[in-house]
């Protein structure tokens, strides 16, 4: 009897764990990275970001189903943003993130009203069409944005005025593992909250999320907006740690990959992001690194085997293994 | 008055490339439910094919493109009967996954074989060679580009209107299951579709090289444009694709001719505007 009570009680110490539980396991793995590879850290913080920008993705596609190619106008606006402040208002690092942050949540809110009415097909090809505005204007205000030279010479003051941004990348990957691990227990949360779940209804069945009284369209933009802010916040880091903001963050290609990505891990569970980002770009590193022009047959066959061998992504292989040996007697 | 003439001229036969290069992405699109990323390859195929025959073994221009045409075609029941079968089982999630898997393997095969650079196609100095239509003068590649537009539309009406596979395809595209439990070979129906709609777009990619430029990357770089088409257009619809690519190459040519610098912004407005109130493109069905 007793037993059983301190069971429960410790599934339950474990569920309230839960959410820090992943935050655990990145800054282990982050700190194995860190001392295994202390003269690739400027990758290693890109992937960092990347994770960052796939995970606010994962909202949006993951949770509430809702699949654009046009996230990295958010990103991009983000980055923008970030660089803009850092020039001319202020130089703190955590002003620039919370300016990439409103940023990509307003263009969210703006260009998410529109586009979140619209379904399938539609849907994607507005999210292209916002992105590609954006692109082309940030390519025309050539007084605001450089234009197709971008913003160069972003310089930060030091992080909290005491850790300043080294040659190395030393303080900038822990910086952007920090951010990481901040945005991974917001998720987690989120996740499993109210929210999350009615998210998880509409990805099921928006119809019948409307019918039990769910306000579905107002529910979808919320999301959209945090994912907004989340990815601005990655673009915003990638603007701080490179000193570069051109007009490639708004890439048609740039959208794509992140899908590429979040598939690939697995959507709709947050680890798949992680797992997913930091497959696909350490293949396409290494790869490129081996043969710089045929890489993409790498790319292209890993694709097309993770589709048909694990149709739920990366994520999914342990359950596959497992089943697989339960089959076996 | 004679650049109004040449906005039409120019976005007619951009139109008409678009068109061609299209509308199988609008078929496969409606009929399988498949989002084929991978559309704009069978256009790089088909150019790289008439590059390898026509430049570098000296087959003549015009042979070189009915071949390559039928070497995508070939290509298309191959990849088709392989894998693409397999692919319309997928969410569409994986759909995408695994068609954008096809593209880059299309990319690296040509990357590989041809490198990265312009490929050029040997078209005859004729086609450069400008017209008299009495009134005006126009490159003869215009002049052939729009008739082909032209003949290929109206082929494809006739196909689909006059035609017993026309009737199983509108049918298919209209109620897939419906149409299988009436007894027509639906797969069979996919597979001469999507062969079709391959060998238009390589038909559609050699002749429209030199609006688009035929290199290793160009599925990925106009991906968006076919999409773009087929989803104003609306999916499933031939003179829904045929009046977007129309309208949508007109619309960016006069932008380019008129508005240089802002011209691509007010295009993409007018996409999302468009969109937003007709979702389901200009002629599609309402879902």
């Amino acid at each position: 009897m007793t037993n059983a009570t301190d069971q429960v009680s410790i599934r339950r110490k474990m569920g309230r764990l839960a959410p820090v539980l992943p935050a655990l396991i990145v800054s282990v793995a982050a700190a194995i990275a860190f001392i295994l590879f202390p003269y690739d850290l400027a990758f290693l913080t890109r992937i960092v970001i990347m994770m960052i920008f796939v995970l606010s993705f994962d909202l949006i596609l993951g949770y509430a189903g809702i699949a654009t190619l046009g996230h990295a106008a958010m990103y991009g606006c983000g980055a923008y943003a970030a660089g803009l402040v850092s020039l001319h208002l202020a130089s703190d690092p955590l002003i620039g993130l919370l300016a990439g942050a409103v940023a990509g949540a307003l263009i969210a809110w703006i260009s998410g009203c529109v586009l979140l009415r619209a379904q399938g097909v539609a849907l994607l090809m507005i999210s292209i069409a916002v992105t590609m505005v954006l692109q082309e204007t940030a390519s025309q205000a050539r007084w605001l944005t450089g234009g197709a030279d971008g913003l160069a010479g972003i310089t930060v003051s030091p992080l909290l005025g005491m850790f300043e941004f080294d040659f190395v990348g030393q303080v900038a990957f822990v910086y952007s593992v920090c951010i990481l691990i901040a945005v991974l227990i917001f998720c987690c949360i989120l996740a499993s909250s109210p929210f999350g779940l009615a998210l998880r209804g509409i990805e099921g069945s928006a119809s019948r999320m409307r019918a039990i009284g769910t306000p579905v369209y107002r529910r979808k933009v919320t999301v959209y907006v945090i994912a907004g802010a989340i990815a601005g916040i990655a673009g915003a880091l990638a603007a701080q740690v490179t000193g570069l903001v051109g007009i490639e963050v708004f890439n048609f290609s740039l959208s794509a990959d992140v899908m590429v990505m979040l598939i690939v891990g697995g959507a709709g569970r947050l680890y798949g992001a992680l797992v997913g980002t930091l497959v696909f770009m350490v293949v396409h590193h290494i790869a490129a690194g081996i043969d710089p022009f045929n890489w993409l047959f790498v790319i292209g066959f890993m694709l097309l085997i993770i589709v048909f061998a694990l149709p739920k992504g990366l994520i999914s292989l342990p359950d596959r293994l497992v089943a697989l040996l339960r089959r076996k007697p | 008055m004679s650049i109004i003439f040449s906005i039409v001229v120019d976005g007619v036969a951009y139109g008409m490339i678009l068109f061609m290069i299209s509308v199988g992405l609008s078929i496969t699109m409606g009929l399988m439910r498949i989002i084929n990323l991978a559309h704009g390859g069978f256009a790089l195929l088909g150019g790289a094919a008439v590059h390898v025959l026509s430049v570098r073994l000296g087959v003549p221009f015009w042979i070189a493109s009915f071949t390559a045409v039928i070497i995508v075609i070939v290509l298309a029941l191959v990849l088709e009967r392989l894998l693409y079968r397999h692919i319309y089982g997928f969410g569409e999630l994986g759909q995408v996954l695994a068609t954008i898997g096809i593209v880059f393997l299309m990319i690296a095969t040509v990357n590989l074989f041809l490198g990265s650079t312009i490929l050029s196609l040997g078209a005859p100095q004729s086609l450069t060679a400008a017209v008299d239509l009495g009134f005006k003068t126009l490159p003869l590649h215009r002049v052939i580009v729009i008739l082909a537009g032209f003949i290929i539309m109206a082929s494809l009406w006739l196909l689909m209107e006059k035609t017993r596979f026309g009737i199983y395809l509108r049918a298919a595209v209209d109620n897939k299951v419906a149409a299988a439990s009436l007894g027509i070979n639906t797969p069979r129906v996919f597979l001469a579709a999507f062969a079709i709609g391959a060998g238009l777009a390589a038909f559609g990619g050699i002749l429209g090289a030199e609006l688009l430029p035929i290199e290793a990357y160009y599925p990925l770089r106009y991906m968006v444009l076919f999409l773009i088409v087929v989803s104003v257009g609306g999916l499933g619809s031939i003179p829904g694709s045929f009046a977007a690519s129309l309208g949508l190459g007109i619309l960016d040519t006069a932008g380019r001719y008129l508005l240089p610098g802002t011209g691509t912004i007010f295009f993409f407005l007018a996409i999302t505007a468009l969109l937003a109130l007709r979702p389901q493109g200009l002629m599609g069905k309402a879902q």
